[in-house]
């Protein structure tokens, strides 16, 4: 069964509804429990778990140090494109929007490149918007390969692929895959997107199977928050992040929690997330979810960014430029959205050394990829009656 | 107190004075990490390859474990099947290190369970390259034993789930493989308290391994300090011979004392 089938069965707005009449001794029951279910995450999430952040808190620490301990990942993005043919009503990229359009070629994506490695960092995300025409998997192949001898990780964060290509991607060196569904509800999810092959629901929904189909080890998902009720979306993501674990069961997966905080001047964000439900949503996903990467960006501010580590983060961005060619020649202009800790790496790193935690450059070994690639050869043999 | 002299830990007949080998991998920071290692006493500290960069100098966590009296174990943490822990240990002995290497081959991350497949292949293939291999295994008292076969110098059961802190869980089959090993069993995984520890030994675990419980404690090094006594304790309430315990009690002035001698 596909997620999408996975997803329409779940029933999630009915889910969602039945949030509200969770009681308050039905949460306390869940916080006494060592292991929880999906209906006990569906208790941590209601209205009712709002006045117990500090007791979800202090389980979600809990598990975070037994399974991570006191470590975080740092990564950062490289932005490949600013060109994209899609019409997302809340992205700076947006195919109408008059800002300076740019396509790094090698020697400039290199160019990046070696400015993050200076900066130290190991794992990279390469961005782009979706303009296949500029960034075709051609280019996204030469760049892997050319990337793929400095940095022991390389993650894609770009349009969805067909099998095939998420094939080329993790031949040519890619490891990860992050994908967001913006989110999961079908009905706000064609008003967000009005035009462009973004349109195309299900194609996206789906991009992490044909993605764990061609082997990617590591996979990252979440909601765009702001853009639908929180709730309704942290349900979506539990169900995804669950499925994707059982059905590929090698993959690591990861959520992240980008929420619109500075989105253009012509968007009224529609769902606004607060802190404490940002809070309430991470806290659960991490009760429910032991093994889970959670990731945080540099759209999150500097003091908020701080408070987080201890609640179960394990993965942060730092010094993140969202202009291609931005940490080479950096411009307000061409810009994916703003970020709003503008610290540097160096200084996101001691933040995180003084909250009792150690950042962490490298945790992944290029030479391991040489043989998973071999591995996920004969996994692709496996599956091929699935694709 | 347990000496080299009175009483070594030998692997591939090499003598060490602690029974305690300890991790390095989720301190809060490099200096943390070794500070805890010291405290511990250990001699044989492992290091995930995943980790560090060998190629570099500078690498933090390769500069905090220099000067150490102890044995830098790598292991291949992270990989998936035998291919992908060849790899890591080759990178390893190619970089310098002894060619001593911790075999762990996991391809579930959410509990990183062994894989016992391929983790008897990479040994196979590891120790016909000439490797001293200490593998990372379920406690599967067969597989004990096929590791064993192909040269394997210790064999490192789990306790429990790798940083569950759940303690010896699996208490009956790696009782079955003490009785039944003639290499050096070590309990890795899931000890989450001295007194896990201390199990462990008493039951005759020749040694254990802990990382989690030291690295995640709020004072990692007087945790270090806790395992390492909790090791002492346990082995040599071992060696003193623990008296059996039994279902009843036993009266001071018997029933059947009337019966005479």
């Amino acid at each position: 069964m596909s997620f999408a089938e996975v997803l329409e069965k779940s029933n999630a707005p009915n889910l969602r509804a039945g949030l509200d009449e969770i009681s308050i001794s039905r949460v306390e029951r869940t916080l006494g429990r060592q292991q929880v279910d999906f209906s006990d995450f569906l208790a941590l999430i209601s209205p009712a778990a709002e006045d117990y952040l500090e007791v979800m808190a202090e389980t979600a620490r809990a598990i975070t140090l037994r399974r991570f301990g006191r470590i975080v990942l740092m990564y950062a993005p490289l932005y490949l494109s600013n060109e994209c043919t899609n019409s997302c009503l809340y992205c700076g990229f947006n195919v109408h929007r008059d800002i300076p359009r740019i396509t790094l070629d090698l020697n400039q994506v290199f160019d990046e490149a070696q400015q993050l490695k200076k900066l130290g960092f190991g794992h990279i995300l390469l961005v782009s918007g979706e303009a296949p025409k500029y960034v075709p998997v051609s280019h996204l192949e030469n760049i892997l390969n050319l990337l793929r001898e400095d940095f022991p990780s390389l993650s894609l964060e770009i349009y969805p692929l067909s099998y095939p290509a998420y094939v080329q991607m993790v031949d040519a060196g890619a490891d990860g895959l992050t994908l967001y569904q913006e989110t999961y509800d079908r009905d706000v999810y064609d008003i967000m997107h009005p035009a462009g092959k973004k349109k195309n629901f299900d194609w996206r929904l789906d991009a992490a199977e044909r993605a764990g189909q061609a082997g990617f080890r590591r996979f990252g998902i979440g909601s765009l928050l702001g853009l639908n009720d929180w709730r309704y979306e942290a349900i979506a993501l539990a169900i995804h992040a669950d499925y994707l674990m059982k059905r590929f069961w090698r993959t690591q997966v990861s959520i992240s929690f980008p929420r619109l905080r500075n989105a253009p001047e012509d968007f009224n964000i529609p769902a606004p997330v607060s802190d404490k439900s940002l809070v309430q949503m991470m806290l659960a996903l991490r009760i429910f979810l032991h093994d889970a990467g959670i990731v945080i960006s540099t759209r999150e501010p500097a003091g908020l960014r701080n408070s987080l580590i201890p609640l179960g983060v394990t993965q942060m961005s730092a010094g993140s430029r969202t202009e291609p060619g931005g940490y080479s020649h950096p411009s307000e202009e061409g810009a994916q959205f703003m970020v709003d800790d503008h610290r540097s790496p160096a200084e996101v790193a001691d933040a995180i050394h003084r909250v009792g935690y150690e950042p962490v450059w490298k945790d992944w070994d290029r030479v391991m990829h040489e043989g998973y690639r071999n591995a996920a050869y004969n996994q692709r043999d496996a599956q091929g009656s699935n694709r | 107190m347990t000496t080299k002299h009175n009483d070594p830990l030998i692997i591939a007949g090499r003598n060490f004075g602690s029974r305690l080998l300890v991790g390095t991998g989720k301190f809060s920071s490099s200096e943390m990490m070794r500070q805890a290692v010291d405290a511990s006493a250990s001699e044989i500290v492992t290091v995930a390859l995943r980790r560090v960069d060998l190629t570099d100098p500078q690498d933090d966590m390769i500069t905090a474990l220099q000067g150490g009296d102890f044995l830098l174990l790598p292991n291949t943490s992270g990989a998936r099947d035998a291919e992908e822990a060849v790899r890591l240990a080759k990178l390893a002995r190619a970089s310098g290190l002894e060619p001593w290497i911790k075999l762990e081959v996991t391809p579930d991350p959410r509990y990183l369970l062994p894989d016992p497949v391929e983790t008897l292949k990479a040994a196979e293939i590891l120790i016909k390259d000439g490797f001293t291999v200490l593998p990372y295994m379920h406690a599967d008292p067969i597989l004990a034993k096929r590791l064993e076969d192909v040269g394997c110098v210790t064999v490192m059961p789990l306790g429990s789930p790798i940083g569950t802190n759940r303690g010896i869980r699996t208490r009956d089959s790696i009782g079955i493989i003490i009785e039944n090993a003639s290499v050096p069993v070590v309990a890795d995984a899931g000890l989450g308290a001295p007194s896990h520890a201390s199990e462990a030994m008493e039951m005759g675990c020749d040694a254990v391994l802990v990382n989690t419980a030291i690295a995640t404690a709020d004072n990692p090094t007087e945790m270090a300090i806790a395992f390492k006594m909790g090791v002492e304790a346990g082995r040599k309430a071992y060696l003193a011979g623990q008296p059996a315990v039994k279902k009843t009690a036993e009266a001071s002035s018997p029933l059947t004392g009337f019966l005479g001698k």
